[in-house]
């Protein structure tokens, strides 16, 4: 593999570990520790085969094996709170810091998901290949994660109006 | 009408299914307000989350990132490149030895476009700012800003057709940058920027950065570059065409 490939990726590698921990420091410690498995196990990766999608399966063993552990009794707390019931919205736009929370209060796996289909715009079978798990569990977990994050924004921000920060 | 399912919606929010199925979600969705409410929210969410996100892009990539992407062997390179391309946000190996020697202004044209092709033609959804649509605005508009009559050479007969083209920041000052296609998603960029003071036109050369092939040319102050991803043999053949359209 010639560097170049690897470094390519680096960006998306980035926007995708600030999208799931939200801290920077913490994530470029997660694309750090990403690209040194990487080329620990460079010889099986299949040249001809797609990078990204192994950078990122890659990356997923990394933060499961790591950063889950730590947080686990957080979410397991953010996973018992009731959900707020949704209250009706006309707006396309979301207020971002809203949506910024109620992705942080995703359970883990189903941001995994929301991110790689919204942010990274993979396909469902991309997805499913990266994350190591069945298309069925893909669509339910996207599906699930999605609502949440309705009932959460919806709770919290009644009538949005765009707010886009450049 | 078959029925409508959770995953359809989803596909649906995602923009990712096929006719007639859209047409059925979209049937099924005038009929039921409370699936067009989530499909609504669901969109406004992609959109919140790529508003959020998409900056961390255009960052810098830091240095030990770039390091930490190459094998040992490559670091005291990759911290050169790190250092040079640190604005480019995307860092780039140059293939080669240790501490390359300052570079001769062709051969840092050939470098510099196959960055920009690196960086710009795995763009799957805005490859160019510009489109081939509207290939008459995007050539007055280059050529404004380089200040020369550009054109953007054909290449139908070899199989490529244009993608469109951006403007783009060089090391002395606007780069015109073209894309092109061939059936197969293949894609090749054409690179023109404006060479200040630089006297020495060179002939067609060959250049390989990494697995980017170059061919390139200095004619009248103007650096001229091809690059594809391709056997310098198969560049060989487009890049002539691109010569004799540009430099006859």
């Amino acid at each position: 593999m010639d560097s170049h490939q690897v470094l390519e990726h680096i960006p998306r590698l980035r926007r995708y570990a600030r999208a799931l921990l939200g801290d920077r420091h913490a994530a470029d410690d997660l694309v750090q520790d990403t690209l040194e498995r990487a080329w620990n196990k460079f010889h099986l990766w299949r040249p001809g085969s797609d990078l990204r999608a192994w950078l990122f399966a890659i990356m997923h063993n990394v933060f499961v094996n790591q950063v889950r552990t730590k947080r686990s009794e957080i979410e397991k707390t953010m996973e018992e709170l009731p959900e707020i019931a949704v209250r009706a919205t006309q707006s396309d736009a979301l207020e971002l810091g809203d949506v910024e929370r109620a992705l942080r209060a995703l359970a883990d796996e189903q941001r995994e998901v929301l991110l790689l289909v919204a942010v990274e715009e993979m396909t469902y079978e991309e997805v499913s290949r990266a994350l190591a798990i069945p298309i069925g569990t893909v669509m339910s977990r996207l599906s699930r994660g999605r609502e949440r994050m309705r009932r959460l924004i919806g709770g919290a921000a009644p009538m949005a109006t765009l707010k886009v920060v450049k | 009408m078959s029925q409508v399912k959770e995953e359809d919606l989803q596909a649906y929010v995602d923009g990712v299914l096929d006719e007639p199925r859209r047409s059925e979600v979209e049937a099924h969705l005038a009929v039921q307000p409370e699936d067009t409410e989530r499909v609504r929210s669901y969109r406004a969410q992609n959109v919140a989350l790529r508003t959020l996100f998409d900056p961390v892009l255009a960052e810098p990539v830091p240095a030990p990132l770039v390091t930490r992407a190459a094998p040992r062997s490559w670091r005291v390179i990759g911290i050169a490149a790190s250092a040079l391309f640190a604005g480019v946000a995307i860092g780039w190996v140059a293939h080669g030895g240790f501490a390359p020697p300052p570079l001769q202004s062709g051969q840092s044209l050939a470098r510099s476009a196959a960055i920009a092709h690196a960086v710009y033609s795995p763009e799957v959804r805005h490859p160019v700012e510009v489109g081939a649509d509207q290939e008459d605005h995007l050539v007055k508009w280059l050529s404004k800003r380089l200040g020369t009559d550009l054109r953007a050479p054909k290449l139908s007969t070899l199989g490529y057709e244009l993608v469109g083209g951006r403007l783009l920041s060089g090391p002395q000052g606007p780069v015109a940058h073209f894309m092109y296609q061939d059936g197969k998603g293949q894609r090749l960029t054409l690179y023109v920027s404006a060479q200040k003071g630089d006297r020495s036109d060179t002939a067609f050369r060959f250049s390989q950065e990494d697995k980017v092939s170059v061919f390139y040319w200095i004619d009248h102050n103007y650096g001229y570059a091809l690059s594809g991803e391709m056997k310098r043999e198969s560049l060989l053949a487009l890049a002539n065409a691109v010569y004799q359209q540009l430099s006859p």
